[in-house]
């Protein structure tokens, strides 16, 4: 079972370098769904060897899955009306909350 | 006697009355409600004295002290309180009759000499205050209240000083009155406290039983350092310098508070603790008799050659005070009969003087008023243009050089009479310093009455006599001068309390008439004509003494220097120092600090999601190694 | 371990996904990082496959690979198009980025290899037929999911509101 876990946290981890370090908005949200599949992984892994009589893990990632996909959405909304407005989706021009 | 609380209410309510709600008063209407007030006031002292001197005497043939109201403001132990209160004895009933006399004269005068200033309203209420103040102030039933009211009386008085704010010679000399007197306040708390702590109590009766051990010994400190206070407010020598700078104020101000009632505040004082000084420190009423002394010998020779008719009113005055203190001074008992005679005689003087230098004051303010100047040089050849001033400030000035029938001469005798009964060197100092007096007095007279016409000035404004509303008082006081001689004083005011009747020494008084009628022909032959070539060449001769008395003696200059060169350069430059740049440099440096370590971290919030994700991460990573480690 | 189909497919996808996802993140073109993306996710229904949830492997395809990948493709193109070539990244990033990321792999790696997980292998594992599916998603009881299906739905109403509001033309 090890295994599967050290799959998604390589998936996991290369997602986080990715919201570190890309500079388009939109890879950044490409990184953030990454980082969702990994954990979709791990609750699928945990239910099937740790609790095989049930199916918790297996709804909670269904779940988590539509949740992402909504997020997503409105994510890329939010990324639509900003590139309307500056013409740029980096996001080091993102920066008006600040002091 | 219960009335007797309005006296202290109606001046109060007029001075919030009128400096609260000022402005919206005509200056007329509040010149009147004060005068209405003040009038009140007046009635009632002069009832409070009928009452208080018709009363039948105690068994001991004194009149009783009557304490109508006296509540217990601030406890210490049983014995030990601030109390507030009214006390009405023989020299407090007599203050009350001068205070209110004067004053409503005063604001009589102050109808027409002020018209027309600014701040009229604010002149009113500050007069209002002044009254109250002095009134509390020689009500007080203990020492405390009687200092509450003493530093109240100097508020007032810096307040009216520096009326003409805009003037920086009137601000100076307010600041430098009230820096003054404070200084010298400083003594008299400390005598306070140590008369509260050895004594046993804050009223002026401690009785033997309370004095704690080492009382009697510490009593003379305490009793001295009191007089310090007193001396800084009566203007004895070395704290006399703020009375000539004093007179910046209105000519009614001076009046009212420099000759007549504020300055004889530390006369009233030693007065008041008379029997405590007879009793504990007889010795140290006799260094008070010489202070006194000197301070007016010093006074009289300074205002010899003044030409500021105000300032040589006001040297007078420091040296008549002086003249008090010394009547006190040289008290060996309570019986007036055998060495007590000073106390009356002061309390006599203190009552003539005040009308008559009031008058004197009110008089050189109506000259003031024709002419618009202080100076003796514009002056010269009035006696034709303003008859009511001149016949009044004559009689003003034969009361001053001690001339019979006027009241001046009474009152100086008893003074000399106990001087010579204490030592004859004493007594004749006095009486040359009663010569100089008549002198310079009668210098002035001649110098505005009498001598050259300022032809040029009077072209250019004619002077001319003053309305009623400031020829009144004048008139008033000069009445009171001529009677006030012979008021049996004895029988009402003596150190023992029982009845003294006033008996006239011959070889004193007719001693100190000669004398008088003398100096007054010197300064005829001297002053009377215009050319003055007697003067002219005296002035040449004595160069150096007469330059350094009008210079007063430089004794400001000391001041300056001490205060300046060693005071400021030595002690306070090095605390400002410090205080600047180590007190206020540490809480910079704090600030400084507080405000570096916010700019390092107000970069943190950045507005980059990246580099808040980066710190998130870190964090939890820090969590999780930690919670690793501790399980 | 015995060398069965199932380990050989297994560490075919581990590698696959490691690969790809690595590679999401590291390529320079937006439009190349999209289409590794969706290798991932392919990738990752082959695992649920592979764990025998064949339903949530489907839906993962239907909706990720099928809806999700197509959005962020029409959005790249429709933002920012492929002529972006954005400038190099700072070292400072890269090395803080990088230590981060290896910092915490560790860690994680650490933990979850010297934990002990007690694996029941023994006891049949539950069907996962669409009855059973179907009736634990919709069912009220003890074990049911109607409730989070109900919320779900609506959270996925608001978001489609908020997503027209958002994006609408003023």
């Amino acid at each position: 079972m090890e295994y599967y876990l050290i799959v998604s946290a390589i998936m996991f981890f290369a997602g986080i370098y990715g919201f570190f370090t890309r500079r388009n908005t939109l890879a950044i949200l490409i990184s953030i769904e990454l980082i969702l599949n990994a954990t979709d992984i791990n609750f699928a892994v945990f239910n099937r060897f740790l609790f095989p009589t049930g199916l918790e893990g297996h709804f909670f990632a269904l779940f988590s899955i539509a949740i992402s996909a909504a997020e997503t959405a409105v994510a890329i909304a939010i990324m639509i009306n900003i590139y309307r407005n500056i013409r740029n989706i980096q996001v080091k021009n993102l920066n008006e909350m600040k002091w | 006697m219960d009335f007797t609380i309005l006296i202290l209410i109606l001046p109060m309510l007029s001075f919030l009355i009128l400096g609260i709600g000022g402005k919206w008063f005509k200056p007329v209407d509040a010149g009147r409600l004060g005068t209405l007030s003040l009038s009140l006031v007046t009635l009632l002292s002069y009832l409070t004295a009928w009452f208080y001197f018709t009363a039948p005497r105690t068994a001991e043939g004194t009149y009783a002290t009557l304490m109508p109201y006296n509540f217990t403001w601030l406890p210490f132990t049983e014995t030990l309180h601030f109390d507030l209160g009214i006390m009405l004895d023989p020299i407090s009933v007599m203050m009350l009759v001068v205070i209110s006399t004067v004053s409503l004269m005063v604001h009589l005068y102050s109808f027409s000499y002020m018209k027309g200033e600014k701040g009229f309203q604010r002149y009113y209420a500050f007069l209002s205050l002044f009254t109250m103040s002095m009134l509390g102030l020689v009500v007080a039933t203990n020492i405390f209240q009687m200092y509450l009211f003493w530093e109240l009386v100097g508020v007032s008085s810096y307040l009216l000083i520096g009326f003409y704010y805009t003037k920086a010679s009137a601000v100076a000399a307010s600041k430098k009155a009230f820096i003054v007197t404070r200084f010298a306040d400083l003594g008299f708390l400390i005598g306070i406290l140590l008369y509260g702590y050895y004594g046993g109590t804050f009223s002026f009766t401690p009785d033997a039983m309370s004095l704690v051990t080492g009382g009697a010994v510490m009593l003379p400190l305490a009793l001295g350092l009191m007089f310090v206070g007193g001396a800084g407010k009566s203007a004895m020598f070395p704290l006399h310098i703020w009375l000539p700078d004093a007179m910046e104020g209105p000519t009614p101000v001076s009046a009212l508070i420099h000759a007549a009632t504020m300055v004889v505040a530390g006369v009233y004082l030693v007065a008041r603790m008379f029997p405590l000084f007879i009793a504990y420190a007889p010795d140290v009423l006799h260094i008070i008799g010489w202070v006194g002394a000197f301070t007016a010998f010093f006074a009289a020779s300074i205002a010899c050659v003044q030409t500021d008719i105000k300032r040589v009113l006001a040297f007078s005055t420091i040296s008549q005070i002086g003249f008090m203190i010394v009547a006190l001074g040289v008290c060996t008992s309570m019986n007036p009969h055998e060495g007590g005679l000073g106390y009356m005689a002061s309390m006599f003087h203190l009552f003539t003087h005040a009308m008559f230098k009031a008058l004197l004051f009110l008089g050189a303010g109506s000259i003031i008023h024709a002419v618009h100047s202080n100076e003796m040089s514009a002056m010269g050849g009035l006696r034709k243009y303003m008859p009511i001033t001149h016949i009044t400030f004559l009689i003003a000035c034969l009361a001053i050089a001690g001339i019979p029938p006027f009241s001046g001469f009474f009152s100086k005798d008893e003074i000399l009479a106990a001087c010579f009964e204490y030592s004859p060197i004493m007594g004749w100092v006095m009486t040359i310093i009663a010569a100089m007096t008549a002198f310079y007095m009668f210098r002035l007279y001649y110098g505005i009455f009498w001598g050259k016409e300022n032809k040029e000035l009077h072209d250019a404004h004619t002077p001319h006599e003053s309305p009623l509303a400031m020829t009144f008082p004048l008139m008033f006081l000069a009445a009171i001068t001529c009677v006030a001689g012979f008021i049996p004083f004895g029988t009402l005011v003596s150190s023992n309390g029982e009845a003294y009747h006033i008996h006239l020494d011959a070889t004193v008084a007719i001693t100190s008439v000669v004398i008088a009628i003398i100096s007054i022909s010197l300064a005829t032959w001297i002053y009377m004509r215009p050319t003055q070539p007697v003067a002219d060449m005296l002035g040449k001769r004595f160069a150096r003494l007469h330059n350094a008395a009008s210079h007063r003696f430089y004794i400001d200059e000391v001041y300056q220097f001490v205060t300046h060169k060693i005071i400021f350069r030595c002690i306070s430059t090095p605390i400002a120092w410090f205080d600047r740049h180590v007190v206020d440099g540490f809480f910079d440096f704090l600030a400084w600090g507080t405000h570096a370590t916010s700019d390092e971290i107000r970069d943190l919030q950045s507005g980059q999601v990246q580099q808040y994700a980066f710190v998130f991460l870190l964090g939890t990573l820090a969590l999780i190694v930690t919670l690793l480690l501790t399980f | 371990m015995e060398l069965t189909f199932e380990t050989i497919i297994f560490y075919a996808l581990a590698i696959f996904i490691s690969v790809f996802s690595v590679m999401t993140v590291c390529t320079r073109h937006i439009v190349r990082s999209a289409t590794y993306l969706l290798f991932v996710l392919f990738g990752t229904a082959g695992i649920y496959f592979l764990l025998g949830y064949t339903f949530l492997g489907s839906v993962q395809i239907m909706v990720y690979a099928g809806g999700i990948v197509v959005l962020y493709v029409f959005s790249i193109l429709l933002t920012s198009g492929d002529g972006d070539r954005a400038e190099k990244l700072k070292r400072s990033k890269l090395i803080a980025g990088l230590g981060a990321t290896i910092g915490g792999a560790a860690i994680v790696l650490f933990i979850t290899l010297t934990h002990k997980f007690t694996t029941i292998t023994d006891p049949e594992p539950i069907e996962t037929n669409i009855k059973t599916i179907g009736h634990a998603l919709l069912g009220s009881d003890k074990y049911g999911y109607v409730l989070p299906f109900e919320a779900v739905s609506i959270l996925l109403l608001a978001c489609i509101v908020g997503g027209l509001l958002i994006a609408r033309k003023r």
